[in-house]
Parts: C-alpha cells; sequence; structure tokens
C-alpha cells in the first residue's frame, strides 16, 4: 500500500502525521508494505503571522495597536490600544516614555478598527496612518460588530515604500474583485510570500501576574527565551503602560485590563503600609537578641557545645535567620525571593499560631500539673522496669547460660546507674512543674519550638539509656575487633597498616599462645556482652525513633510551602507549567481565533520547587550502612544536623 | 476532513481516530477509547457484593457488607477519575507547537503543550515488546545545551496505545549525516525506518 503525501515546508508535518497515524496505530501488519511516497509540490514558501491579542481589548474603540514584535519568532504581543483621538507626536512621545520606563521595546504595531454607527469614513484614515509611524509592518486588524472573527492585513514596507505601495494595490484590486473587504489569505497568481494570521487570545491580567516554571535566571544564558517565555515577559515588564487608561484625564485614552474595572484590595494596601514600621521594628529586636546572644559568656566550651547538641538551640538560630530575611525593607528583587519570603512568613505565622492554641489547651483546667504529676511516676516505671530487665540478665536470659562473673558486674554497674539516676529524678520532683510551666511558654514562639524542647526534654530524661547504649557498644566493639584481630593471629595473618591489606605473618610461639588465649577467653564472652548490647541498642533505637518523629513534624513545619500551595489552590495562574490552546473559531474564510489559556503547575512540583531549606539531613546512612555499624558496634547518630547550611 | 473509521489497537479493542481541520495549517487528531461497558461494572458490582455477602455470612459482622460498598464506590470513582480515559487529542499549530491532551472518563483533562522550538522530529518508534513488535508515534525534543542531540522521547497516544515508555532516555548524540527520520530523508529510500527500543508495557 502506498500513501502518497503532499510535502509542504510546515504543513507537511501535519501530512505526514496523518500518514503516520495510519501506519502505526491502525495494525497493518499482516504482511503488507507501507510506504510513503513525498510528492513535491508547488513552492509555496508559507510563513504564519502570530498575533498575540489581548481579551480585554476584543470589544475596544477603534484606534492604534501599541505593542511589541518579538524578534526571531514572527509574533506580535498586542498590549493596549490607544483612541482617537491623538496627535501622532504625543502618541510617539508617549511610547518612547514607556519604553524608558518599562525597559521593554515597545512601538505602534498598526490600527484597530471597530466601526459604530457614524465613523465609516475610518478605513481610508488608518491606511494613511501607516505613513506616519515607521514601521517594518503595519498591522490593520478589522472586526465587523455582531462578528467573531477579525481579519487583518498586513503591510510590509522596505525602506523605499515601494512595496507598500505595491500590496496597497493588490489589497485594492482584490477589495473590487471580492467586494467585501476580506483580505486574510492572499492567494496571489505570482509566486509571492503568503502571509497566515493567528490570532492567540490571552487575559491579559492573568499573564502578567504569572511566573512560567522552570523559572530561569536571567544572566548567562546561552540561549534566547523561547516564544512563550518572550510574551509572558513583555506584559508582565510593561506595568508602567498599564497605569493610564480611557478613564483618566489625559492627553491620550488607551484600553488594557485596567479598564475592566481597577482590582485592589484595601487589606493588601493598608498591610504594605503598615509593613515598613513593623519590619524596622522587627530588625531593631533582632539586633538587641543578636547582642544578647554575641555576650562572652555564651562562647565558653560547654555551653557552645550544648548549644549545638539541643535541637532548641538550633531551631532559635534557623528562625532568626528568617526573620533577618523578612525583616529587610527592601521589597524582594525576584519571583523566587518573593516566594520564599513569603513562605517563610506564612510558615511563621501559622507555627506562632498552633503554638498559641496548644498554649491555651496546656494552661486550661490544670493540665500542667496533670502531666508534672504523671511524670515523676512515669520515670519510676521505667526505671523500675529497667531494673527488671537487668535481673532478668543476669539470671538465666531466654534459656541461655552467660558467663557468670561478668554477667554480675555488668549487671550491678548499670544497677548502680539507674539507682543514681532514680535519686536524681527524685531530687528534681519538686521542681518539675515549674518547670514545665516556662517550658510550655516557649510555645508561644510557635508550635516547632514546643516540639524541640519536647524532644530535647526526652533526650535528657533518657540520657541513662544512652549512657548505657554508648557503655555497650563501646565493649561490643572493643570485643569485636580483638576478636577479628586474635583471629588473623589464629590463621598466621596480620593486618598491614602500611598497605591497608592483610598480610602473613610469622609469629613467635609464645604470642601464638597468649593470643589463642586471649581469642578463646574473648571468644566465649561474646554472647554475654552481645546480650546486653542488643538489648540496649533497642531501647535505644526506640528512643531515638520517638526523637526522629518529633524532628521530622519540626522539619516538616520549617520546610512546606504553604504559601505556594495556597496560591496554587487559590490562584492557580500565578504559578504556570505552560499553556493550553482551544480552537476559538474556524470558519473558513476568517483568520484562526486560538485561547491561550495557563496551564497550572502541579501540586507536587510546587512543593518541591518552593521548599524551604532546613538545617536538618537524614537519613545519614543508607540502611544498609546502619544495619553494619550495629553490627560492628559502631555508635550511631542517626539524626544529625547540618553543619552549615546550604542556600 | 471528518473521518470516523473503527480500527483495534494492540490488545484488540476497537479505538477510532476522528480528524478536524480548523485551517490549513492547524489540525486536531482525536483516538477515543471505548466507553466504559454497562456489563463489566455489574459484574464486578455483582461478584464483590456476593464475596461480602459470603463473609458476612459467615462472619456475622456488618462492617464487612459497609466496607464492601465503600469499596466498591471508591473504587470506581479512582476508576474513572485517574484510570479510564475517555479520550486522547493532539492539537497541531503551524510554527507554534503541538498540544497533547487526555480527557478521562469523569472529565479531567490534562494538556500538555511542546513549542515549536523544542521540537526536534516526530518520528515512528519500534519497540519490544515479548513477542510483538510494537510502532508507536513520538516526538523527539531538543537538547538545550546540544543542539544535535535529543533530550527526550515523548510518546503520543499514550493512553489508547497502552504504552507507558520510560522518560529518562540517555541523551543520545546523532553522527553527522545520520537522518533520524522520514521528513528529510532521501528520495530514493522509501521506506519508514526507526529505532528500536524496549519498554515495558501494563
Amino acid at each position: 500500500m502506498i500513501i502518497k503525501v503532499p510535502f509542504f515546508d510546515s504543513a507537511g508535518i501535519i501530512s505526514v502525521i496523518i500518514a503516520r497515524l495510519y501506519v502505526c496505530i491502525f495494525e497493518d501488519f499482516s504482511g503488507n508494505d507501507i510506504s510513503l511516497e513525498l510528492l513535491e509540490a508547488e513552492a509555496a514558501d508559507v510563513m504564519v503571522l502570530k498575533i498575540f491579542f489581548p481579551q480585554c481589548c476584543n470589544r475596544a474603540d477603534s484606534g492604534l495597536l501599541v505593542g511589541r514584535w518579538i524578534s526571531g519568532h514572527d509574533s506580535a504581543v498586542v498590549l493596549a490600544v490607544i483612541h482617537y483621538p491623538f496627535i501622532p507626536g504625543q502618541v510617539k512621545q508617549y511610547v518612547q516614555q514607556m519604553q524608558a520606563q518599562s525597559g521593554v521595546e515597545l512601538s505602534v504595531l498598526g490600527s484597530w478598527s471597530l466601526p459604530k454607527e457614524g465613523q465609516e469614513g475610518m478605513e481610508s484614515f488608518l491606511r494613511d496612518l501607516s505613513t506616519i509611524f515607521p514601521q517594518q509592518r503595519w498591522l490593520q486588524i478589522r472586526r465587523q460588530m455582531g462578528k467573531t472573527g477579525f481579519t487583518c492585513e498586513v503591510l510590509n514596507r522596505d525602506q523605499n515604500g515601494i512595496a507598500a505601495q505595491r500590496t496597497v494595490k493588490k489589497e485594492k484590486k482584490e477589495e473590487e474583485e471580492d467586494g467585501d473587504g476580506d483580505a486574510e489569505e492572499k492567494e496571489e497568481e505570482e509566486e509571492e510570500e503568503e502571509e497566515k494570521v493567528i490570532f492567540v487570545h490571552y487575559e491579559q491580567r492573568k499573564v502578567m501576574l504569572s511566573q512560567l516554571h522552570p523559572i530561569e535566571s536571567g544572566d548567562a544564558k546561552t540561549d534566547p527565551p523561547s516564544e512563550l517565555r518572550q510574551v509572558f515577559q513583555t506584559v508582565a515588564l510593561s506595568q508602567p503602560l498599564f497605569f493610564l487608561d480611557k478613564y483618566d484625564d489625559g492627553p491620550l485614552k488607551s484600553t488594557h485590563w485596567q479598564s475592566e474595572g481597577r482590582e485592589a484590595s484595601i487589606i493588601v494596601e493598608l498591610l504594605k503600609q503598615a509593613s515598613v514600621p513593623l519590619c524596622l521594628l522587627l530588625s531593631w529586636l533582632l539586633s538587641v537578641w543578636t547582642w544578647i546572644c554575641s555576650v562572652r559568656i555564651f562562647n565558653f566550651y560547654p555551653l557552645r557545645f550544648l548549644s549545638t547538641k539541643l535541637s532548641t538551640c538550633v531551631q532559635l538560630s534557623y528562625r532568626t535567620e528568617h526573620m533577618k530575611t523578612l525583616s529587610s525593607p527592601k521589597p524582594a528583587a525576584s519571583h523566587t525571593q518573593f516566594m520564599r519570603k513569603a513562605n517563610m512568613l506564612v510558615s511563621v505565622l501559622v507555627d506562632v499560631a498552633l503554638g498559641v492554641l496548644l498554649m491555651l489547651w496546656l494552661y486550661r483546667d490544670d493540665h500542667i500539673t496533670m502531666l508534672a504529676n504523671t511524670l515523676v511516676p512515669a520515670a519510676d516505671h521505667v526505671a523500675k522496669e529497667l531494673d527488671q530487665l537487668l535481673q532478668w540478665l543476669m539470671g538465666a536470659p531466654a534459656g541461655l547460660k552467660m558467663n557468670r562473673a561478668l554477667d554480675q558486674v555488668l549487671g550491678r554497674f548499670f544497677l548502680y546507674h539507674i539507682h543514681l539516676w532514680i535519686s536524681y529524678i527524685h531530687l528534681m520532683s519538686p521542681f518539675i512543674e515549674g518547670i514545665l510551666w516556662y517550658g510550655g511558654l516557649s510555645a508561644c514562639l510557635g508550635l516547632s519550638f514546643a516540639l524541640s524542647l519536647l524532644s530535647d526534654m526526652v533526650a535528657l530524661f533518657t540520657f541513662h539509656i544512652y549512657c548505657f547504649y554508648v557503655y555497650g557498644a563501646r565493649l561490643y566493639c572493643l570485643k569485636i575487633y580483638g576478636l577479628s584481630s586474635l583471629w588473623r593471629l589464629f590463621r598466621g595473618k596480620k593486618w598491614n597498616v602500611l598497605r591497608q591489606r592483610v598480610d602473613s605473618c610469622s609469629y613467635d610461639l609464645d604470642q601464638l599462645f597468649i593470643g589463642t588465649l586471649l581469642f578463646t577467653i574473648l571468644l566465649f564472652l561474646l554472647p554475654t556482652t552481645a546480650l546486653y548490647y542488643l538489648v540496649f541498642t533497642l531501647l535505644r533505637l526506640v528512643v531515638v525513633l520517638f526523637q526522629g518523629v518529633l524532628h521530622l513534624s519540626v522539619d516538616f513545619i520549617n520546610s512546606f510551602p504553604l504559601f505556594a500551595v495556597g496560591l496554587r489552590i487559590c490562584r492557580s495562574y500565578r504559578l504556570a507549567e505552560g499553556v493550553k490552546f482551544r480552537v476559538l473559531c474556524d470558519e473558513p474564510g476568517v483568520a484562526l481565533h486560538l485561547l491561550m489559556e495557563i496551564n497550572p503547575l502541579k501540586v507536587s512540583t510546587v512543593v518541591q520547587t518552593y521548599q524551604t531549606p532546613t538545617y536538618s539531613c537524614y537519613p545519614r546512612d543508607s540502611w544498609l550502612a546502619l544495619v553494619k555499624k550495629l553490627f560492628v558496634g559502631e555508635l550511631i547518630y542517626p539524626w544529625r544536623h547540618k553543619t552549615t547550611k546550604a542556600d | 476532513m471528518m473521518e470516523d473509521e473503527t480500527f483495534t489497537d494492540i490488545s484488540g479493542k476497537t479505538i477510532s481516530l476522528d480528524c478536524q481541520s480548523h485551517s490549513s495549517f492547524c489540525r486536531e487528531f482525536t483516538v477515543s477509547s471505548p466507553k466504559v461497558s454497562i456489563g463489566k461494572v455489574m459484574v464486578y458490582t455483582c461478584s464483590v457484593w456476593l464475596l461480602a455477602y459470603a463473609a458476612f455470612f459467615i462472619t456475622q459482622n456488618t462492617a464487612v457488607l459497609s466496607s464492601a460498598i465503600l469499596i466498591t464506590l471508591v473504587g470506581m470513582m479512582f476508576h474513572i477519575h485517574f484510570v479510564k480515559v475517555d479520550h486522547e487529542s493532539l492539537l497541531v499549530i503551524g510554527s507554534l507547537g503541538i498540544q497533547v491532551s487526555s480527557s478521562y472518563a469523569s472529565g479531567r483533562e490534562i494538556t500538555t503543550f511542546i513549542e515549536m522550538s523544542k521540537i526536534k522530529d516526530i518520528v515512528i518508534n519500534e519497540a519490544i515488546y515479548m513477542h510483538q513488535i510494537i510502532y508507536y508515534l513520538c516526538v523527539l525534543l531538543k537538547d538545550p545545551s546540544e543542539p544535535n542531540a535529543v533530550s527526550s522521547v515523548v510518546p503520543l497516544f499514550q493512553v489508547s496505545q497502552r504504552l507507558w515508555v520510560e522518560e529518562e532516555v540517555e541523551v543520545c548524540r546523532l553522527r553527522p549525516g545520520v537522518i533520524p527520520s522520514v521528513l528529510n530523508f532521501p528520495a530514493h529510500l522509501g521506506r519508514v525506518r526507526a529505532r528500536k527500543t524496549t519498554t515495558k508495557q501494563p
């Protein structure tokens, strides 16, 4: 089967797609050969001109189109329509002024005519205007009331102005022939350039406020930005053009998105006015706080070490950094900075709100006293359980027979530790309520502070478990290393530190004798140590798990971009992943009209892009490395804070 | 130009193609999958509820019945919202780009627009799946850093062809002189040539 495909330049893609669809989707693999024959077509170079037209100007009165030609892509963005009556000199001056203020290459693109009753003489007036404004191309867009489609004529002009006259004459000839003036697709007998026009309608306010993702930084770009990105940038940067509209008393009356009715929220304006003194107050408070923190007494070794270990202090310094960013009185320079500041502000506010709620719950109905009264009995209970556990280990745990002497030594050592710790708790019990009461006040700084304080308190109260774990782990680790080294001696090998490998070695007889003896001793004491190590590692892991959950929730509060997610839900056009097109009207005699809508970003991408970086990185090791460490007896610190903050 | 013939896809289900030409340089192709058949829905619902009744008869616990109803409802809503594709369409606008959109049975639409400057070519790619070779239409996208390389392969009409292709394709460099597609191939070659990849199919 042979499929003949006409091969034009850009429409050729379409034809080939049709052919390929037939080939691949609709199975014809029963042995028939399918080949494509490309037919040579008449040389017709099709150029398509794209005009991005704002929806607010669909019903604007006749006037001049102001916008920007996008170089390299054969397209134009219409930004506003300036109405009659005007003085061309004033228009030129205005456009130049706007160009200087906004930095966008504005120019008069052409003319727009929507004739109302009594305005029939506009057509010739519009055509004559093209001589006043010196342009490469002049667009003449016309629309009839009641009809949906626009018609567009493009006047091309070179330096002499001869070509313009030629095309103008051609139009006049065709107008006489057709009789209705629709000259959108110039079907000319001579082989000249055909110009087809696409009107892309966009909603100006939404495109102005929207930001295309992935966000490209403006400096050091290898490729010029794509066409859509340039359209978005043009509309976003043309803010000075949108200040005056046709309802203002100025020399020029223009129509753009503001003509549909200004939208501004008074709350937002009031907040903007109030933010400056607030920022000054905040920066003053922060300077006082930083001065207190940098007092010399805090720089001594134990306090400094503690402050890096306690998660409350880390959280405090993290939040101080955030407040410093927020309290700068300069407005945010780029979209990323604005989103980051907004996310920080919203997360701080939500944090404080949740913390205040927690405080309200704590301080009502004597919950603090209740908590304090359950804390000491709970600690007692834990100590008793540990006691029983140690007694069990000292006997014959799970039927295993332990080495009596070592068992008794280790057991009594740990029992004495527990006794010390319990007496310490009982000593502290009258102060616990006071500590809890003042500690609960920290919740007014935010829920994350309350959680980090809780995590620190858990760490302090289970300090004895941590000590037991360290003792058990060190003992076990020593034993394992000793065993592995003596095992090598048993086999006649040695670890070469210089070459970092195992070498054979000939030992003396007494070395071998003592080595073997020690090896045997260590080997038979291994089960006892291993059991103690296992028990205390499990306890430690339980505590670490609980602390980990607390740290995870603090991290979630710190890093989740609430403002960005809220923006995505309420004003989804602000964060755009791309655009979508819809065909508006496709009548045969009229240009193609498309509606460009903004395709919002997915929520998961929003969270990923706008996450605030935090200070913790976890898990530190992969699961396999963790298991290996546990087996060998190395100490594990699964929740390690980053020492340097990565921005 | 409107065509509505019946074709079958790789698994044997009937699908239909609709081509609409909005203008000489703007066309829309829609591939429609068959709708949810009421017979299948009834069969599934009845079997789930029979099982639930049997479990209720054994355990005498009414929670089994309510959970079965809940599971059926949630499963049906999930199916029509996330799984069942009604039609997929491809809108080609000359010199602007290509828009690919899938529309699900509940009305949800997922749309992607690929700009013309990012498209390197549109090719038919071969894939080997178990015992058969399937052909699918895909778009090759340009790599921003290297003008000659291909950064990713986007298959079109993914769900109608029941095709899920791994999207991370290594950037492949083409030797100079190698023609990756049929768009500008020499006239003496009359047959479509395409590259082989392996894909997974659900």
